[in-house]
């Protein structure tokens, strides 16, 4: 499934096909910048301040970064959905530490700490013991929203001087800000966990493009048995998927803090199905072999925009956003399911062989 | 696989599809240790008493009743999973927003007829089972024509159904007050077992009589086993994908009646909130592969007892009812790592060494 692309002198006169990855891929971003221009022309307003794309970027940095992990997760076949129940827990378990005489680093290294064992655990249960992904994150996702309610029930807002220095602070773009009624200009405003995300996706990118493992992932996911006759630890690959997808679990719960200074047992309330619904509108597919972490940032960008139309077209009841967005889903993986099928290769036929 | 694997255990010769309930033994030995623990914690545990509730009727009450009746609307809708899991191969994540739908219009049509009599709830029960199946259908679509995988299918109705439950009643938590839908959820006035006992029978006696009169079991197990090779063989695979989601539309229909009648009310946001995870979670819980195939539904119903006598237990323990999920969490991955192929290879081992380190006879192949 393009793993292996063979730049041979005689084909170059024929172009070389795409493969599904990047055809998903390049539907997706056509798709949000046809979608962002639109909304730009017919809404206006807001839409026309680099500041909405950055607003974007800023309210879903942690989401952004548990994606990533749930993509690589994704591309190998397997699924996470305790990501959201790691966020919670991170961004709870370092609001309470940090009013308990902690410092960032600390909390830092306790958010770290946290996504790793769980990614540990779900690794090992999952690859070695064999248990299906689905129960043993289901299980996680519980234990996570449990161990919340115990760390705090009541909501618990952060006081740590050191801590609030840093979540109010953010890069400063004069020339991209816009002026005020009053006629003050506003510096457009990027915070520092979107820096976070964007080296994440920076870091996963690489990690699947060009590093043994991430092409692993590919294989595996692609088909389980030939990635092992090809000499393929398929096991090994497998645990470093989740232990991955634990580990960005934990760094997106400080980046969840780092946004919106509270731990709440409700916190991230959906955020798995939400970062499972951004990387499918970007292309990767729950049967594993095919995805792209540039998708899912942009599966990210596009559910938001989607949601910003949906207000700015003045729908306000609180149904219209989530009957919008399972209809955009409903699109996109009709979208998905037709352009493979045109093209021979159905994901699910696939599997099966 | 699965077949090798449970004749190895028993060590004997069998004949397909005959006795092989090796896959009960997992959701029989749960139920059991927790039933135990219970005895040993508190002997009174499982007492029986039978009390007058506030309608001044006669009934039973007791941790057992309080079980059995509170897993019924799960065990109903991991009866329609189980079938779903097995033909697909994958999970319906919409079964909660479905059945939140179902209540709706249930609640819709009771409040807009004036009067309620029985005429009116079983139009009303069959409205909902229609719009149920409806939803079961657009699901069932996607998977079994468009070719997506159940749980991201599912996902559109998981993501819209709750805001689509709320649009149909247009808000608020709208109430319906009558005898007959507190008999629903609560006690039919004489009968001092509760009525969602009888449900779950009900649903369990017409599911045995299908499976025993129609080739409903032996074709979804067929498709889910291998759907070219059932499609080769002449059976419709579209169609049977198609109707285990149907199927699935009208338990949850079946369950969202019951919740709404537990309460007398439709909440769209908490009626059967997460039931969905509990839901596949019986499934796995009873033995069935969640990558589609054999299937025991049974084993489902069991593990939905089993998930509701936990919970129970918990909350006699007096763990509060938010950090329960914890404790769940654990006693799940225990129960499956138990019946993981690890654990079970390692107990044959076991096994072998005392029997004398005789191979017992396989049945070799698929």
């Amino acid at each position: 499934m393009g793993i292996l692309k063979k730049t041979d002198g005689r084909l170059s006169s024929r172009r070389e096909p795409i493969t599904d990855t990047r055809l998903l891929l390049t539907v997706t971003i056509y798709i949000f910048f046809a979608m962002y221009i639109m909304s730009i022309f017919v809404w206006g307003g807001g839409f026309r301040r680099p500041q909405q794309l950055f607003d974007m970027l800023n309210n879903n940095a942690s989401l952004i970064v548990v994606a990533c992990g749930l993509t690589i997760v994704m591309i190998t076949g397997g699924i996470d959905i305790s990501v959201g129940g790691i966020t919670a827990l991170v961004a709870m378990t370092c609001a309470v530490h940090l009013d308990n005489g902690g410092t960032v680093w600390s909390a830092l290294a306790i958010s770290l700490g946290i996504g790793l064992a769980f990614g540990l655990v779900h690794a090992t249960l999952i690859a070695y013991m064999e248990i299906q992904p689905f129960i043993v994150t289901l299980a996680g996702m519980f234990f996570a929203r449990g161990m919340t309610t115990v760390v705090s029930v009541n909501p618990h807002t952060v006081e740590n001087a050191q801590f609030l220095a840093l979540k109010e602070s953010a890069i400063q773009i004069p020339f991209l800000g816009h002026t005020a009624n009053n006629g003050n200009l506003i510096p457009a405003k990027i915070e520092y966990g979107v820096i976070i995300a964007l080296i994440v996706v920076a870091v996963v990118f690489i990690l699947l493009r060009w590093a043994r493992l991430g092409r692993n992932f590919y294989a595996v996911g692609g088909n389980n048995q030939s990635a092992l006759m090809l000499g393929i630890n398929v096991k090994r690959t497998k645990f470093f998927g989740y232990l991955i997808s634990g580990l960005l679990s934990g760094i997106g719960g400080f980046v969840f803090l780092m946004h919106t200074g509270a731990g709440n047992a409700a916190n991230a309330t959906g955020a798995e199905m939400n970062a499972i619904a951004c990387a499918i509108i970007g292309g990767t597919l729950l049967t594993g072999g095919v995805g792209s972490v540039i998708g899912t940032f942009f599966g990210v960008l596009t559910l938001t925009t989607i949601k910003s139309i949906v207000i700015a077209s003045g729908l306000n009841e609180p149904w219209w956003q989530s009957i919008t967005t399972g209809a955009m889903l409903c699109f996109f993986i009709l979208l998905q399911s037709v352009i493979l099928s045109g093209r021979g290769q159905k994901g699910s036929t696939e599997q099966i062989e | 696989m699965k077949k090798k694997a449970s004749s190895v255990e028993t060590g004997e010769l069998q004949i397909k599809n005959k006795g092989d309930y090796s896959q009960l033994l997992i959701p029989l030995i749960s139920l059991l240790v927790l039933i135990i623990f219970n005895v040993i914690r508190d002997v009174g545990f499982f007492n029986i008493s039978i009390i007058s509730n506030n309608q001044g009727y006669k009934v039973l009450s007791g941790n057992i009743i309080s079980i059995l009746n509170g897993a019924s609307e799960l065990a109903i809708l991991a009866m329609g999973m189980t079938l779903v899991t097995a033909a697909c191969g994958g999970q319906d994540i919409s079964v909660g927003a479905a059945a939140a739908i179902a209540g709706s219009v249930f609640v819709k049509i009771l409040r807009g007829g004036g009067a309620i009599t029985p005429g009116l709830v079983i139009v009303a029960f069959l409205a909902c089972c229609a719009v149920a199946v409806v939803f079961g259908a657009f699901n069932g679509t996607l998977v079994a024509v468009f070719n997506i995988q159940p749980m991201i299918a599912t996902l559109i109705l998981f993501t819209a159904g709750r805001s689509i439950a709320y649009w149909i009643n247009g808000g608020a938590t709208p109430t319906v007050t009558s005898p007959i839908i507190n008999a629903l959820g609560g006690f039919i006035p004489g009968v001092p077992v509760p009525t969602p006992i009888f449900i779950v029978a009900i649903c369990g006696i017409i599911f045995a009589l299908l499976f025993k009169f129609t080739n409903l079991g032996l074709y979804t197990q067929a498709v889910g086993i291998n759907h070219r090779a059932a499609r080769l063989n002449g059976i419709n695979t579209t169609w049977v994908k198609l109707l285990s989601f149907m199927i699935l539309g009208i338990c949850c229909a079946v369950s969202g009646v019951i919740a709404v009648g537990r309460l007398g009310l439709i909440n769209h946001e908490t009626l059967l909130l997460e039931i969905e995870m509990d839901a596949i979670l019986a499934v796995a819980i009873g033995g069935n592969a969640l990558g589609g195939g054999k299937f025991k539904m049974a084993g489902s119903v069991l593990g939905a007892y089993a998930i509701q006598t936990l919970t129970t237990t918990l909350y006699a323990m007096k763990v509060p009812s938010t950090s329960i999920k914890a404790y769940k969490a654990v006693v799940i991955i225990l129960i499956v790592l138990l019946g993981s192929p690890v654990f079970k290879e390692a107990a044959n081992k076991i096994k072998l060494r005392f029997t004398g380190g005789k191979e017992p006879v396989t049945v070799e192949g698929k």
